[in-house]
């Protein structure tokens, strides 16, 4: 057991865990940060996706101790009141069916209109790898065009 | 647990139907945390009420409060199939009120007051079509009747428009929630009119999913997500392989790991529990297990070698036979005969196996995912050796079902864990323990001849199929049964110990493929028209009076409207279409795909799919279960199979078990649903069966290849 300092979601932390145990774990169960889903556990579907400087990072397979003072984002804490323009768009599309994947969804689309702000379909392509098993991928493309639209990258 | 400030007086019981807010918040809390979330909501949209004021719940689907507020039951499990929304659409629509102003919540398990509250076989809406219109249109005529009385006219004078009864005559008007008193009293209706499919407000309109909100913000809304007092996390170690158990352990390491507190064992699993995930996983590996083998380790390639005899071999039995099939290819110009192979896949429902299990003195807490309640309660209940009324079950939103939920195994499985570890337990299955854990939709293989006569006429038609663990993997009522004089269907069953069961539009999500692929392959050779061959094929049912159990004009309906949206006939250059029709869950849908191959290289650009399903009750869950339908069909036709080796699953995650991504999926999926107001059949599975065809026949016009095995990601 260690104690770490995290930044997540603009707030300090500190937690008190094996320093092998990935984010994710850390999130679910000592933070009861639950919107970060587990799917797999070797970085294959996306479930467990946060940002990390503004990055899509997968979180099932980082290690705590790698996070070290990164500013963390959780799908909690993306926006204050839900209303990211990505979340607008989401909700706008209707993208969820059982919602699971939503949320690692949403942070990748995040996370790429950060770096592309008016990405092409290749561009969405390339960057959003998460698995969604209900198959909304149509509805993911639709509403990433629609958040660059409103100025997704806000 | 929240509990209410005020103290509420004795309730104000004037009718049957009446109920005060303490009884019904109490009712709601009984159920557990699973309710929370319907608790927290309802206690927010019914903020100020004076405890003793009255609620309007002339049943147990509504609830109306003196503000107005107007809270919906959805009774059903929610796996993602969209009944949270659609069920609560059907009371919103007949009780008539504004869906903005509605507040949805789950119901909590009860059979007595919600009948069958399952999620399988595309049955909600359809079960309850009659019954949730029914709830809503009791409530309304009350409410219509209440403010009659209170203005002393005939209820005739009276209608109901979004929320408000108006006196035609007077322009008077009483909001809903001033009635609630009133409308608790008056007797309930025993019969009641429907509203006019065209003045509809809310079915047949788009409704953005409920939860929606709750979803893009990350809340804790599935089972997995479960936190409590005092609870464990559990992971459980399983059998490497089927065939074999568990002979002994040794947990003298794991209990070394910091976080683990409990090690036991039920049955042929050990259970680790810890103080967090990782700890427990930790735990978990570092057992000890030893294991023997208790029946055969069976491999695919047995499966596949011993499917290939079976189909050679006439059945003693045909599941169907019209004329005569043999005599048919026996005096045939020319016989066309192909094999088609289906392979094993697994569920794997994005959120992974998991329940949330507390049992104490002779009474279990459950919570967590399962698409059949009831048989979750009965089956615990059984294991635990307690009556059903001492296991209390909550219903959360679940990530993903597609069947794998209709088995209760992990609701037992954490039970018995919990029992026997004398403590609350939070039981999630890794992935890997997921893959190897499932009991799967079973493989199969087809071998399909067609009789072609001198006059270029398709004469007969003969299938011998074989299937994992399924005794019918060729559906005998299947069109074109009904459409060619002699015609045959022979199953054989290939037993075996590895589980098998129902996995999305079970066994037509495999044999649409194959007899999909056939029919384009005997059109191609008679040089016919695939969308003109299915037509003719369809008028030959129509005078052959033989038994058939689709209907005739709504499979051309959809058929016709297909090649219509598609533009059939026309292509793009270097773009190929392939068409593909089917009938299932009493729904009928024809899929188009659009494909280009370059450079071996597959690019699905488009597909139309026409579908009709009765009224469509939510076009936006509606259409969004058809899209997700075919990804989901394409994505297993094109990359995923399972494979056993001795009795182990090859494919252990996501690496080797591949899903589709986005980069394959079609840009473009356009669904229209024919126009109907026949009651509504099913629409979470009928989607997916027809695409794999679609597609391979567009691969077909596309390259001249016939794909007969999936996943056909292999083969182009
Ligand atoms: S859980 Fe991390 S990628 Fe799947
Ligand atoms: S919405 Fe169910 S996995 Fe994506």
């Amino acid at each position: 057991m260690a104690s770490f300092q995290l930044n997540i979601n603009n707030k300090k932390v500190t937690v008190d865990v094996a320093p092998d145990t990935p984010l994710l774990w850390v999130l679910r169960d000592e933070l009861n940060l639950v919107g970060t889903k587990y799917g797999c556990g070797v970085a294959q579907c996306g479930a467990c996706t946060v940002l990390i400087n503004d990055r899509a990072v997968r979180s099932c397979t980082l290690p705590v101790s790698a996070v070290r003072d990164s500013k963390v984002v959780t799908i909690e804490g993306l926006s204050e009141n839900g209303d990211h323009p990505v979340q607008q768009a989401w909700e706008e599309v209707d993208v969820p069916q059982c919602g699971y994947c939503q949320g690692g969804q949403i942070l990748s689309a995040v996370a790429l209109l950060k770096q592309k702000p008016k990405p092409t379909d290749e561009d969405i392509d390339a960057a959003m790898t998460n698995i969604c098993r209900c198959g909304t991928y149509v509805r993911i493309r639709k509403a990433i065009h629609l958040a660059s639209e409103k100025g997704g990258n806000g | 647990m929240k509990t209410l400030t005020k103290q509420p007086t004795a309730p104000k019981q004037t009718g049957a139907s009446a109920i005060s807010r303490r009884n019904f918040l109490r009712v709601s809390a009984l159920t557990g945390g699973g309710m929370m979330l319907g608790f927290e909501m309802l206690a927010k949209a019914i903020p100020e009420v004076a405890a003793d004021e009255v609620l309007f719940t002339p049943n147990a689907y509504l609830v109306i409060d003196p503000k107005g507020i107007v809270t919906l039951m959805a009774p059903n499990p929610e796996i993602g199939q969209g009944v949270k929304t659609a069920l609560p659409m059907l009371l919103a629509e007949e009780l008539d009120v504004d869906w903005k102003k509605v507040v949805v919540t789950q119901a909590p398990f009860d059979a007595v007051k919600y009948g069958n509250q399952s999620a399988g076989g595309s049955g909600a809406v359809r079960s309850r079509w009659e019954s949730a219109r029914k709830a809503g249109a009791i409530a309304r005529h009350m409410l219509v009747a209440a403010a009659a009385q209170t203005w002393n006219v005939p209820v005739e004078e009276c209608y109901t428009e979004t929320g408000f009864v108006i006196h035609k005559p007077s322009g008077r008007k009483l909001n809903y929630g001033e009635l609630t008193e009133k409308a608790s009293a008056m007797p309930v209706p025993e019969k009641v009119t429907f509203k006019d499919p065209k003045d509809y407000k809310i079915i047949g309109k788009r409704i953005p999913n409920v939860d929606n909100k709750a979803i893009i913000t990350g809340k804790p809304l599935y089972g997995i997500d479960t936190r409590r007092e005092g609870m464990f996390f559990t992971l459980v170690a399983r059998p490497p392989a089927f065939g074999k158990k568990l002979k002994s352990y040794d947990d003298s390491e794991t209990l070394k790991v910091p976080g683990v507190k409990k090690v036991v064992r039920w049955d042929n699993v050990v259970a680790v529990l810890a103080t967090n995930t990782w700890a427990a996983w930790k735990g978990r590996d570092a057992l000890k297990l030893v294991y023997e083998d208790d029946s055969p380790l069976e491999s695919t390639a047995d499966h596949e070698a011993a499917f290939k005899k079976l189909i050679q071999h006439k059945a003693d039995k045909p599941a169907r036979e019209d004329g005569n099939a043999e005599q048919a290819l026996a005096g045939a110009k020319k016989v066309i005969e192909s094999v088609y192979e289906v392979p094993v896949v697994s569920h794997a429902p994005m959120e992974p196996i998991n329940f949330f299990a507390h049992y104490k003195d002779g009474s279990c807490e459950l919570y967590g995912p399962t698409q059949v309640p009831g048989r979750a309660r009965a089956d615990v209940a059984k294991a635990l050796g307690i009556p059903e009324d001492k296991v209390t079950l909550g219903l959360p939103r679940q990530g993903g079902g597609f069947g794998r939920k209709l088995r209760t195994d992990n609701a037992v499985e954490a039970a018995m864990i919990s029992k026997i570890a004398e403590a609350p337990i939070q039981m999630m299955w890794t992935r890997e323990d997921d893959m190897q854990g499932d009991f799967y939709r079973p493989s199969s293989m087809f071998r399909y001849r067609a009789a072609i006569d001198e006059n270029n006429e398709l004469t007969g038609w003969y299938v011998i199929a074989a299937g994992l663990n399924n005794g019918r993997p060729a559906i005998a009522e299947n069109f074109p049964a009904g459409s060619i004089s002699n015609f045959r269907v022979d199953n054989h069953n290939l037993s075996s110990n590895i589980p098998t069961g129902p996995w999305r539009a079970p066994t037509h999500n495999s044999v649409a493929f194959a007899e999909q692929c056939f029919i384009d392959e005997i059109a191609h050779e008679l040089k016919k028209d695939p969308v003109a061959f299915r037509l003719e094929l369809l008028e030959k049912a129509k005078s052959l009076g033989l038994k058939i159990n689709y209907n005739i004009p709504k499979f051309r309906g959809v058929i016709e409207k297909a090649a219509e949206m598609s533009n059939w006939g026309k292509n793009t250059p270097g773009r190929f279409k392939g068409f593909s029709a089917y009938f299932s869950f009493s729904t009928y849908v024809a899929e188009v795909a659009e494909v280009s191959v370059v450079n071996g290289k597959l690019k699905v650009h488009k597909v139309w799919a026409a579908v009709d399903c009765g009224q469509v009750v939510n076009l936006s869950g509606a259409e969004n279960q058809v899209e997700g339908a075919i990804i989901d069909g394409l994505g297993h036709a094109w990359h995923t199979k399972l494979t056993f080796d001795k009795g182990a699953v090859v494919e252990k995650n996501f690496q080797t078990y591949k899903f589709m991504r986005l980069q394959d999926a079609p840009p473009e999926i356009e669904v229209k649903f024919i126009e109907s107001h026949d009651s509504p059949t099913g629409l979470g599975e009928p989607g997916l069966p027809p695409i794999a065809a679609a597609v391979c026949n567009a691969i077909f016009a596309a390259t001249g290849k016939r794909i007969r095995k999936l996943p056909f990601g292999e083969e182009i």
